[in-house]
């Protein structure tokens, strides 16, 4: 009976600690999403806004388009080719922090403790770097007038310097270089934890490098490559600021589209919609990331 | 000399190539920027010499100016409030076994590290819009609810890595000493907390110093912080000025992080 109050109120305390933060984050992070699933089934107002009427129209408008003259429903093409163009990008974007990732997480892991807490650091400082700066020092990396086409040009590579800044690459390039160290930073904590005598057992089992490989090593880190994907995959979709500054305004992403709903095309609902779309998306991938983890976790 | 032989094993063809690479790739842009930003030249395309004028343009700018007091406020506040929940909100959640509903406690503590930076700032734009016009207020208010909102989750996770690996036997014996609740917790748990406490309210200050989208959204006229001030300078032609203030706020992020680092270092 006494331990059963005593958890109670440890319950209790633990709520009542807690309250601040919940109610801080409920006013100005939880709370307010709950007001974009109810404008997603509103109307446009007619400059900006919404007009409160119950309508699904924002939700049918992300995939389809209602002809003004005649009423014909047709897919709209424009919508689906940014949604195209994200997800493509971000796929892109995972698979190269993926390839430059591994090695780097991998060459961390093996230095000695010294070497290995500098080696960490300096991925850690990027990290923490404003992500509008990086994006900017890439931008002029590759701008035409930028150190890559200027290094292109001198060695006789190039006659003219190659339009890579606001194209579909450059966007792609920037993500990749944004996004690298949270592709590095999960590998690392699974490669650490990876007992590298098991590879030499392995060895000693008369096994092949790619048997090592396939059989002993990517197991063990599995928790890791899933995470850093995941970790990558979802902040490239929902992806403003790199696509913004390097995209140059013409080659939108879903964050962008949604933004423009807010601005411009003034079409809250719509606005509201898409981004419940993202965030479902988003959500999907973490469960599937949390439920792969909790597999693979030998504690349990 | 075994140990030579196990590291010949590991080492896989390229890898280190392929990672000194990816280091080169990283520092390459960010070390052309902080160059730039030295550049006596007035043309972002051409080497002029060495020389501080987009440091003295840019400190002499107002525009800069106040974007810059601006930032410090917000990330200085927002920073004190996240940390003080979290504090709170750490001690809530951490050595005290588990209770029904701390799931959805960490659920919400968490929430602004999985929802897309956009979505939150969509919200908070609809949200804040409605109550400027409900109460006409449109000061840094709004600005700092938000930032101290996401900052939580990054304030709350050093505080508990620090308290879940502190000894409960001090508190003990201070309890066992008469000491009442409120005593032990002042002149035991925080003064042992506080490495933690102060390396989350560093981290919630250079996340907050850093944001750009929700700002971007949240902010009234005349509200920019830096690196809104930047971005809308992309727009226009580009000068080494917003290089000069992108090197600034770089050696702020480095400063504060080499100390987070040199503290919770010292923990081990």
């Amino acid at each position: 009976m006494r331990a059963k109050t005593h958890r109670r109120s440890k319950g209790l305390n633990g709520w009542l600690l807690s309250l601040p933060a919940l109610v801080l984050l409920l006013i100005a992070a939880s709370g307010p999403l709950l007001i974009v699933v109810i404008y997603s089934f509103l109307e446009p107002g007619d400059y900006s806004g919404v007009r409160w009427t119950f309508s699904t129209d924002a939700w049918f408008r992300i995939l389809f388009q209602r002809d003004i003259f005649d009423g014909t429903v047709s897919l709209a093409d424009a919508n689906l080719s940014i949604f195209w163009r994200s997800v493509k990008l971000s796929l892109a974007t995972t698979l190269i922090a993926f390839v430059l990732g591994l090695p780097t997480a991998w060459f961390i892991a093996t230095r000695t403790p010294a070497a290995r807490a500098v080696w960490l650091f300096l991925i850690t400082i990027p990290f923490w770097t404003n992500l509008l700066i990086r994006t900017f020092a890439i931008m002029e990396v590759i701008r035409n007038q930028g150190l890559m086409n200027t290094a292109l040009i001198n060695l006789g590579l190039i006659e003219t310097p190659i339009q890579v800044l606001y194209t579909d690459t450059a966007v792609l390039i920037g993500m990749a270089y944004v996004y690298l160290p949270l592709m590095v930073l999960p590998l690392f904590a699974a490669i650490d934890r990876f007992d590298f005598k098991l590879i030499e057992a392995g060895y000693d089992l008369y096994a092949s490098r790619m048997g090592v490989l396939r059989r002993v090593v990517l197991p063990i880190i599995r928790p890791g490559i899933v995470a850093g994907c995941i970790l990558v995959f979802v902040p490239s979709l929902g992806a403003y600021v790199t696509p913004r500054v390097l995209g140059g305004g013409k080659n939108m992403m879903i964050g962008n589209f949604i933004e423009l709903q807010f601005g411009q095309g003034q079409n809250w609902p719509l606005g509201s919609a898409l981004s419940m779309v993202l965030l479902i998306v988003v959500l999907a991938a973490l469960l599937i990331y949390t439920r792969v983890s909790s597999r693979d976790d030998p504690n349990g | 000399m075994a140990r030579r032989r196990s590291f010949d094993v590991t080492r896989l063809p390229g890898f280190t190539a392929i990672a000194i690479l990816a280091f080169v790739l990283l520092y390459a842009p960010i070390v052309t920027l902080v160059i730039y930003s030295f550049n006596g030249s007035s043309s972002v395309n051409l080497w002029g010499g060495f020389s501080l004028q987009w440091y003295r343009i840019a400190f002499e700018n107002e525009a800069v100016q106040s974007a810059a007091v601006r930032s410090f406020v917000i990330a200085a506040s927002a920073s004190m409030i996240a940390t003080t929940v979290a504090t709170l909100a750490a001690l809530g959640t951490t050595r005290r076994g588990k209770f029904p509903g701390q799931t959805i406690i960490y659920v919400m503590i968490n929430q602004p590290l999985m929802v897309p930076e956009i979505v939150t700032a969509v919200a908070l734009l609809i949200f804040f819009a409605s109550i400027k016009i409900a109460t006409g207020y449109t000061g840094l208010g709004y600005l700092i609810l938000a930032h101290s909102a996401f900052c939580v989750p990054f304030a709350y996770l050093p505080i508990r890595a620090r308290l879940e690996g502190m000894d409960s036997a001090m508190e003990t014996a201070a309890a066992d000493l008469y000491a009442s609740p409120v005593q032990t917790f002042r002149h035991i748990t925080l003064p042992l907390l506080m490495p933690g406490v102060l390396a989350g309210a560093m981290l919630a200050f250079v996340i907050s110093l850093d944001d750009v989208i929700i700002t971007e959204f949240v902010k009234s006229a005349g509200q920019d912080t830096l690196p809104t001030y930047m971005l809308g300078q992309l727009r226009r032609a580009l000068t080494p000025e917003v290089n000069a203030i992108s090197t600034v706020l770089l050696a702020v992020t480095i400063v504060i992080l080499t100390a987070f680092f040199l503290m919770t270092r010292k923990r081990d």
